[in-house]
């Protein structure tokens, strides 16, 4: 490795000076935004695309809570409550919670290991700019006549093929924007992990978030091509008379399963494992002890990656598979919850006996580790073969995965920004307003999806408009804490807001009292341009 | 800017794999064929005639096989398996016969799938002859008897006494090979001739 290290150092000093040459000021306006090539503009960029994507998808959020609020159809028809289930989903996987950690790529993987700048920045232009396009053309298609897509987030054949309507072009299309946007985010990730690292940051002293989205990127350039593959597939059954899942024609509606949940399940895990990356730097900041097992985090991360490959049939059990696949998809995914049991006792033991503190992103990474270990708990209940009989498709797989999605990859986006938005604005945020944020999150979220457990074990199905009377009561408790928990974001916007316009105190360089690693050896705020000439990591 | 040459070679590398994944998800469309050829675990059976080569029979043990049919969303056919159930020998030859009756005035054209749970036993249904292996056309009001033989290997493990085989009958009128192939027996055998 020693030899990459160096070829690496050499690199880095060259695009340095380069970049230099060309951008002595800031270009102003709009075009600053549009034609930056700067990681951390790109950053800043992606992280308010995700927050007006969260907005935007938690809009939808609150018209299915505002139809399930009561037993019946009130409000919407249940075309439309489809397709607000289908397009929330979509939004927040592919456009809040994957933009939000491509964003804090951007900003902080160049900052930690001593890097001018993303190793390719044209393309992280590029990656960026076309995801609106993207967004922009899956709402459009909710505005056509006949409606947007309604097939739900996971879009199985035959719904999405025999039985949607034109509009699904429109989604295939955005859905291969995305894919493209992505797959050029994580090779930028990539070449620039592996070519610009500072001298002297080998391999085993990089931070743990650049280790983790190290990781992530290979998973994203793995499967997103399977996923552009899987709605190309949908695209051609449907309109140029190909039968990849249509029995008549000698296809598989059940193989259509198989292809995506090989892409669905990775996926799950490119929305957690930036965020383990994120506690990981958090947690020993305000316990103030170096992170306990540093390397077993990293082989933790890198079989989690590994055996995401292996499980994708956990959700399929009920479609018919043969008892021994059923055990072999069953242990396999257990097996996966040995290295993640790992990841949340190395957390504690960091926490064991140091002198903790509780700023804002410490309490939401501790929040994080509670209530994503509620979800893993739950996958694991969901594991188990022949209790999946009963769990499938119920209002329980809801709560589990807003359980590791919301509570834990959201939380860990906004442990994230609380960590470093005085770094990146030189400012203190409003730390009262903070807390405000955090403890009605807190309260919300939980009010909002843990009684789904209890309406799920009783069996209440996913995805519908309307239920049997016996779920109202924990249904309307359920749509409080959904309204409780929208609102409370936009405590968090005022509080973003405030910072970003330059209001509190100013910090120092270091910010947290505990913090390590390079960015917090820069200014506060970071400057535009840093480590043009590359730090020497001891 | 121009890019230092490691990260152009890193760059083409990585497309490599990009490209590579994305022809992966296509190729997982004749992979899982073949998988599940080899271990029958989605219930498909032979698609084309097989040989009768059961050397012997085993008189000693019987295996029910069970038919049902349905037909598929918007196909409007009345379709039933004549005999529905039926006690053969491993090794030993069958026939049984499904009716069919296209209630309509117009033309279809119709193909059966068929589909065996539990998937396993499809690899031991051997047919020699089926509707399932070709298009069927019925002109409208038309009816017709379509037989199937088939026996079950003598392999077949001690344990599997019992599968189903399922028909479903789909409307491939759209996309039908040719109306008027006039090689299939079943074209025109009773037609509207009221
Ligand atoms: C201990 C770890 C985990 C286990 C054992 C596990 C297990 C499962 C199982 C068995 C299902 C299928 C349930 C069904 O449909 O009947 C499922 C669904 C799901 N899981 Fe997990 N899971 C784990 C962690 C995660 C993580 C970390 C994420 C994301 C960050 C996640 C996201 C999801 C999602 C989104 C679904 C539902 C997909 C859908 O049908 O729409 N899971 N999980
Ligand atoms: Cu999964």
């Amino acid at each position: 490795m020693s030899k990459a290290t160096e070829i690496s150092s050499h690199d880095a000093g060259a695009t340095a000076a380069h970049e230099d040459h060309h951008e002595h000021h800031i270009p102003k306006g709009v075009m600053r935004w549009i034609l930056t090539t700067n990681h951390k503009d790109i950053g800043t960029l992606y992280l308010w695309f995700s927050f007006i994507m969260f907005l935007t998808g938690g809009a939808m959020a609150m018209v299915i809570r505002a139809e399930l609020f009561q037993p019946g159809l009130q409000i919407v028809e249940p075309d439309f409550f489809n397709q607000m289930t289908t397009v929330h989903g979509l939004i927040m996987v592919f456009g809040a919670v994957m933009p939000a950690f491509v964003g804090l790529a951007n900003w902080l993987i160049p900052m930690m290991i001593g890097a001018p700048d993303m190793a390719l920045p044209r393309m992280n232009n590029w990656s960026f700019w076309i995801l609106p396009f993207a967004f922009a053309i899956l709402l459009a298609s909710l505005f056509t006549e006949g409606g947007g897509p309604n097939f739900g987030w996971t879009f199985y054949a035959p719904l999405s093929t025999t039985y949607s309507n034109d509009s699904t072009a429109l989604f295939v299309f955005s859905v291969h924007i995305m894919g493209i946007s992505s797959i050029m985010g994580a090779i930028n990730v990539i070449v620039t992990i592996f070519n610009m690292r500072a001298p002297g940051m080998n391999w085993m002293k990089m931070p743990l978030f650049v280790w983790t989205w190290l990781i992530t990127a290979f998973l994203l350039i793995a499967v997103m091509p399977v996923l552009a593959g899987a709605v190309t597939m949908v695209l051609t059954d449907k309109f140029f008379g190909t039968s990849f899942f249509d029995a008549a024609g000698g296809g598989d509606p059940v193989m259509f399963q198989h292809i995506f949940w090989f892409f669905g399940h990775p996926e799950v895990y490119i929305m957690i494992l930036p965020a383990f990356g994120i506690i990981s730097h958090i947690v020993p900041t305000f316990a103030r002890k170096p992170l306990f097992g540093y390397a077993s985090m990293v082989y933790a991360t890198a079989s989690i990656a590994l055996l995401s490959f292996i499980v994708w049939a956990h959700h399929m059990f009920t479609t018919g598979m043969p008892v021994y696949m059923e055990m072999f998809f069953m242990f396999a995914t257990m097996l996966i919850s040995v290295p993640t049991g790992v990841k949340v006792f190395n957390w504690v033991a960091t926490m064991w006996r140091g002198s903790m503190t509780f700023e804002v992103p410490m309490l939401f990474a501790l929040a994080f580790i509670v209530l994503f270990t509620i979800g893993g708990l739950s996958g694991l209940m969901l594991a188990i073969t022949p209790v999946d009989f009963q769990y499938h498709d119920t209002y329980f797989v809801v709560a589990h995965f807003h359980y590791v999605l919301v509570s834990g990859a959201i939380f860990s986006i906004m442990a994230a920004v609380y960590y470093w938005l005085p770094k990146w604005t030189g400012r203190m945020f409003n730390i009262g307003l903070a807390k405000t944020h955090f403890w009605c999150s807190l309260i919300s979220v939980n009010v909002l999806f843990f009684p789904m457990h209890f309406v799920g074990l009783a069996g209440m199905p996913r995805r519908i408009p309307d239920y049997s009377l016996q779920f109202a009561d924990y249904n309307q408790w359920i749509s409080i804490g959904g309204f409780a928990f929208g609102l409370s974001q936009l405590i968090f916007l005022a509080v973003v807001i405030q910072a970003c316009r330059k209001q509190g105190e100013p910090v120092s360089d270091r910010v947290w009292e505990g913090a390590n690693g390079l960015e917090w050896e820069i200014p506060s705020p970071a400057p535009y341009h840093t480590f043009e000439t590359p730090p020497v990591v001891k | 800017m121009a890019k230092p040459a490691s990260n152009r070679a890193m760059v083409t590398r990585l497309v490599v794999i990009v490209v590579g994944m994305f022809g992966f998800g296509f190729a997982l469309v004749p992979l899982y064929d073949v998988f599940c050829n080899i271990t029958g675990i989605n219930g498909k059976t032979n698609a084309s005639a097989a040989v009768y080569t059961a050397k012997e029979i085993d008189r000693s043990r019987q295996v029910t096989v069970e038919f049902l049919t349905r037909t598929h969303t918007g196909m409007p056919w009345e379709f039933r398996a004549n005999t529905k159930r039926i006690k053969v020998h491993p090794g030993e030859m069958a026939t049984v016969n499904f009716y069919v009756r296209n209630p309509m005035r117009k033309d279809f054209v119709a193909q059966a799938i068929p589909s065996v749970s539990p998937g396993e036993a499809a690899l031991f249904l051997n047919k020699t002859e089926c509707f399932c292996f070709n298009q069927q056309p019925l002109a409208g009001g038309g009816e017709a008897t379509m037989p199937m033989s088939f026996y079950v290997d003598p392999q077949i493990p001690e344990d599997m006494t019992y599968f189903t085989v399922q028909y479903t009958l789909f409307d491939v009128t759209a996309r039908a090979d040719s109306l008027d192939d006039t090689d299939n027996p079943f074209l025109n055998r009773t037609g509207r001739s009221d």
